[in-house]
């Protein structure tokens, strides 16, 4: 109980104990813990997870080669692993298949750096009058729920059969995302924080280089992972319409004429380019957010 | 003396629902230079108005406001300005922020940081330079967020109830810390706040505001001597001032409840 020592006026004050006098052996505990090393655990974790995920691949692939060879799957519409290598390295040494990958990527990825810039640009450039973002908002919205896909005729149509029909879907697909990503960053834009910087004498061009771009920047690089995929898909759309090059023409072709394993092959390699890509956003998001958006 | 700062006749009007709404009655001071000044009143009474009119961020709808004689009326760039928010760009450096406004203005990046280095090292934010604004506590941003104002080298600074979202202790460190830079610098200081015991532990005067529409109901010279020491917050001279500004407060919160 601590004592009182002095009552005043309105109030009092009570002594305690100093530190010193409070005996060492009351504190201490008498077994000694048992220390949990966390570091070592989630290493443990960690290792675990890389083989688990390894085992499962394996897996798969040994589930498939061997219930088509049994029997259990049917070959000719399933395919088997080994049936894909082997019509993968035929159509790597003998057919165009590394050329077909090029046109693919090279559709996806023009496509994808021209819509997410330009998109982003006209996002951003709603923040210079609020009647002109009023006006194109709704059609923004129009266009962003109108599915791109079924104009892939017209396009085609318009630009050809060529590269440029098929960059002009991915570009389609990926340019009305980005502006609206851009947008949704540019309204979230504090006025607080606009308002410190004409306080600090800023011109308009000044804020927005200063200030909106840059807080807009997490927005705008949110939308590069879901670009990425649409734009792939608008580049092989387009070259399921008509195209003479590239995988998805490669697909198309194999389909009509019942080779069923080269349909598989596309897959396969159309499936590994997403990832690659998917994987190259990852990164280009790492070094943007680094650069631009350190928060 | 002069006056460094003159307000006359201010008003603001707004419009809501068709009707003319007063947020602020003409008010008229003059500040004369190097002065500390606060203004005090009920939330709401048009303080933050007043500021934003002065800062040139909005445009009265009565009446005229002059620096060293010059109508800056709808003018930014002539005071500078900082806000309850720190307001730090996140995405930049303390140090790139604290040169925002010299770079605003043009000074070339390398004359910038040296003229703004030795500051943050005079003034406690020494070794931040190149730490982001998430990795400092709210006190240390606030200094960051003062010096930014003070090296866009106005002689009018305007703070709107810079250290509202401190704590008491760290409070009572900024305070000490902005005197001692109001000291150096010799700066005209208008100052918001709803914290009677700051008002009057760093002002030399003291406007109080009634509560909206929001007009001046007294002008209060604080006459204790000056450097304050936090000994002097209970002083009985002190204790007396709280005491008049507490009553002149709460009957203007009287009046609101009434009406």
């Amino acid at each position: 109980m601590p004592m009182e020592t002095a009552r005043k006026e309105a109030f009092i004050v009570h002594a305690v104990a100093p530190a010193e006098t409070v005996p060492e052996t009351s504190v201490r505990p008498e077994v000694v813990p048992y220390i949990l090393d966390e570091e070592a655990i989630a290493r443990a974790r960690s290792r675990r997870i890389v083989w688990g995920r390894f085992a499962v691949a394996v897996l798969i692939f040994l589930v498939w080669e061997v219930f088509t060879r049994i029997g259990w799957l049917d070959s000719y519409y399933w395919s088997s692993p080994s049936a894909i290598l082997t019509t993968t390295w035929t159509q790597i040494t003998e057919g165009s298949l590394l050329g077909d990958i090029a046109y693919t990527s090279g559709s996806t990825l023009l496509g994808f750096v021209f819509g997410t810039f330009l998109g982003a640009l006209l996002g951003l450039s709603f923040w210079w009058s609020r009647s002109y973002a009023g006006i194109s908002e709704p059609y923004l919205i129009i266009l962003n729920a109108m599915p791109k896909l079924a104009l892939a005729p017209v396009l085609v149509i318009l630009l050809g059969i060529g590269f440029f029909s098929k960059v002009a879907l991915a570009f389609s697909m990926t340019v009305v995302v980005s502006a609206l990503s851009a947008y949704s960053g540019v309204k979230s834009v504090d006025p607080d924080m606009e308002k410190l910087m004409y306080s600090l004498g800023a011109k308009r061009h000044q804020v927005f280089a200063k200030v909106v771009v840059p807080w807009s920047m997490p927005w705008i690089i949110s939308s590069l992972r879901i670009n990425i995929a649409l734009a792939l898909a608008g580049a092989i759309v387009g070259e399921f319409i008509a195209s003479s090059q590239g995988v998805g023409r490669m697909i198309m072709y194999a389909g009509t004429i019942l080779d069923i394993n080269l349909v598989w092959v596309g897959v396969v390699v159309l499936s590994l380019l997403s990832m690659l890509m998917y994987w190259g956003v990852v990164v280009l998001e790492k070094w943007l957010s680094k650069g631009l958006a350190k928060q | 003396m002069s006056h460094k700062i003159e307000i006359s006749g201010v008003s603001k009007w707004f419009r809501r629902d068709g009707q003319e709404i007063p947020a602020m009655r003409e008010t008229s001071l003059s500040i004369e230079a190097g002065r500390f000044v606060s203004i005090i009143g009920p939330s709401g009474c048009g303080k933050s108005t007043l500021f934003n009119i002065i800062a040139g961020l909005m445009p009265p709808s009565t009446g005229k406001v002059l620096a060293d004689g010059e109508n800056i009326v709808g003018k930014t760039g002539y005071v500078g300005y900082m806000l309850q928010k720190d307001m730090l760009l996140p995405w930049r450096t303390i140090l790139d922020n604290i040169i925002l406004g010299m770079e605003i203005r043009g000074v070339p990046y390398k004359e910038a940081t040296e003229r703004a280095l030795p500051l943050m090292e005079k003034y406690g934010l020494k070794g931040f330079d190149k730490h982001y604004p998430r990795e400092l506590s709210g006190g240390m941003r606030q200094r960051a967020a003062l010096l930014r104002t003070l090296l866009y080298d106005r002689d009018i600074i305007l703070l709107d109830e810079p250290f509202g979202a401190l704590d008491a202790q760290t409070r009572l460190t900024m305070q000490n810390w902005l005197l001692q830079i109001w000291a150096d610098f010799g700066k005209t200081v208008l100052f918001v706040t709803h914290d009677i015991d700051e008002a009057i532990y760093l002002s030399d005067d003291i406007y109080v505001f009634s509560s909206r529409p929001g007009r001046i109901k007294t002008k209060i010279t604080v006459t204790m001597e000056r450097p304050r020491k936090t000994e002097d917050m209970t002083s009985p001279a002190f204790m007396d001032l709280k005491h008049h500004l507490l009553d002149l407060l709460s009957a203007g919160h009287d009046e609101e409840q009434i009406s």
